[in-house]
């Protein structure tokens, strides 16, 4: 699960009740808060570690983002486990390779399947073009995306492809994501995975 | 019901400009020389002294700010308790008080007003003093204090400049006034709340007159600037360096868990910022820092006070009431305004 509280011209108390409030709904992910100025960096910092939660702190422009991470299935500790590892899939079409297409059909049910069965997970599964009809409704992977959802590996469809093959109340598994986010999840990956 | 607090960005003393804007301003003005101004502003000291004869002396001191707490009541009280603390760290009686007001008349019931007013009154009362006048304006942000006048003999008055090598330091009230008031706002530590609003309507009278019975060489109260700034203050003017030991330091109730949940209030960290001449041992955990560098408001009185009566003025203190009284630190003969914290 990943939140993100803005708390900037928020006066002390503010930006901590505004975390606490975030951190009480969730019972493991990550927490992103912005704010602007020293002090409610240092009293957020402080509630977070209060809490038990690992944190970091960037500083650009007079505004300091920091990352809260709360629980045990979170992905840094997941990867920390080997549980999970830092790498991230793009999958473009609905089949798996090129050539005969019922083939293809049977060989991504596999694929899926065995990925699930495989440690460490991968960070994150990226679906655009054709490969969203795998996140949507009839999807034959359906059932393989939900568990890799679960055990924590982050599914995302592009969200004009959704649009363009008219699929967008239809999203069965992950979230919506944009080619902004798929370029940042792919380039910050260890190892990034097209197919 | 009202929620006063909601018509202000920082409560109480946590309002007050930092001391490093203040000494840039206030050190442009020309300073006034008469002979009968015994205190100025050249010590920042709690209040001004005039000598209207070789008897008395005039002590005269303003303070007002932001409500602190939302019931209407209490925040006339401890306004009032505040701003009559300064006389007494000054080792005055106060005599009279003018009450300072600035009111959303269009936005709040006048009802509140009066009720502020009330609590104001009852302090000013009970401190045997009597209120004769006042000034209000309208403001969209409420704020209340007073401007109050007492009286001391001049050879009688207690400066921030007379702490001498070797002395003792006494502290009359426990810190956290200040993250308390942050917990009150984010309705969290109510045990703490409670225990920082009974502080802050107490008035100082009693140990004023507990002091009054020794041989005490410098007294303040600690405010706005938090402990270390009105140490550091008193340190500066009196040209000694300090030791403080924060173990026997008097701590609020949960003011250590709502300083380590980041209920801080930013002036904290203006006061830490402006402080650069204070060493912490290592060994002092985050908390105590940030509680040190807290901003009081209605805080308690800092004494300096010659070794061989510390532990007597120490148990009259307790014996009238005043438990939360403890011996804090010593003062030392080093590079002035030096402080050490462990």
């Amino acid at each position: 699960m990943f939140v993100s509280v803005d708390a900037r011209g928020l006066a002390c108390p503010r930006p901590v009740i505004a975390t606490k409030k975030a951190l009480e709904e969730m019972v493991d992910g990550i927490i992103s808060v912005v704010v602007d100025n020293l002090a409610a960096k240092e009293n957020v910092v402080k509630f977070a570690t209060a809490n038990k939660c690992e944190v970091k702190v960037e500083e650009k422009n007079n505004l300091y983002s920091i990352t809260i991470t709360k629980g045990q299935g979170t992905v840094a500790e997941l990867v920390h486990k080997g549980v999970q590892n830092d790498t991230v899939y793009l999958i473009t079409q609905q089949t798996l390779g090129q050539g005969n297409n019922e083939l293809g059909a049977v060989l991504i049910k596999s694929f899926f399947y065995a990925l699930l069965e495989k440690e460490p997970l991968p960070r994150a599964i990226m679906f655009i073009n054709g490969g969203v009809f795998l996140t949507t409704e009839s999807s034959p992977v359906l059932e393989h995306l939900t568990a890799l959802n679960t055990k924590g590996v982050q599914i995302r469809s592009c969200g004009l492809c959704v649009d363009y093959y008219e699929l967008k109340d239809k999203l069965a598994v992950g979230e919506i994501t944009n080619m902004y986010s798929i370029i940042e999840e792919l380039s910050s990956a260890s190892k990034a995975i097209t197919l | 019901m009202i929620k006063l607090t909601e018509y202000s960005k920082n409560g109480g003393c946590a309002a007050k400009i930092g001391p490093g804007d203040l000494a840039g301003v206030l050190g442009q003005l020309p300073r006034t020389a008469d002979p009968r101004l015994l205190v100025g502003i050249d010590t920042s000291d709690d209040a001004g002294v005039y000598k209207l004869s070789d008897t008395i002396a005039l002590i005269q001191t303003v303070d007002f700010f932001t409500p602190i707490v939302d019931d209407p009541y209490l925040f006339g009280q401890i306004a009032a308790a505040n701003s009559l603390s300064d006389v007494y760290a000054m080792g005055g009686k106060p005599l009279t008080a003018m009450n300072i007001v600035a009111f959303p008349v269009c936005k709040l019931d006048p009802g509140v007003l009066l009720t502020i007013l009330q609590g104001g009154q009852d302090k000013v009362i009970e401190a045997g003093a009597v209120i004769v006048g006042g000034h209000s304006i309208h403001d969209d942000e409420p704020k209340y204090g007073l401007s109050v006048t007492g009286i001391a003999h001049p050879d009688k008055i207690l400066t921030n400049a007379g702490a001498k090598p070797g002395d003792v330091l006494l502290i009359t009230k426990a810190i956290g006034t200040g993250v308390l008031t942050m917990a009150a706002r984010a309705d969290m530590f109510p045990e703490g709340v409670a225990a920082a609003i009974r502080s802050m309507v107490k008035l100082n009278k009693a140990a004023a007159q507990v002091m009054d019975r020794f041989t005490i060489h410098a007294c303040t109260d600690i405010t706005g600037f938090g402990l270390l700034g009105h140490l550091r203050e008193m340190a500066i003017a009196s040209n000694v360096s300090m030791d403080i030991d924060t173990k026997t330091l008097p701590l609020l109730p949960e003011a250590k868990e709502a300083a380590e949940m980041g209920l801080v209030p930013a002036s904290a960290y203006n006061n830490r910022g402006y402080l650069t001449s204070v060493t912490f041992a290592s060994t002092v955990p985050e908390y105590i820092r940030d509680l040190c560098y807290d901003p009081q408001t209605s805080g308690g009185l800092l004494m300096s006070v010659p070794e061989d009566i510390a532990a007597q003025l120490l148990s009259d203190l307790k014996q009238a009431g005043i438990e939360e009284s403890a011996i804090i630190g010593r003062a030392f003969n080093k590079k002035g305004g030096e402080i050490y914290v462990c």
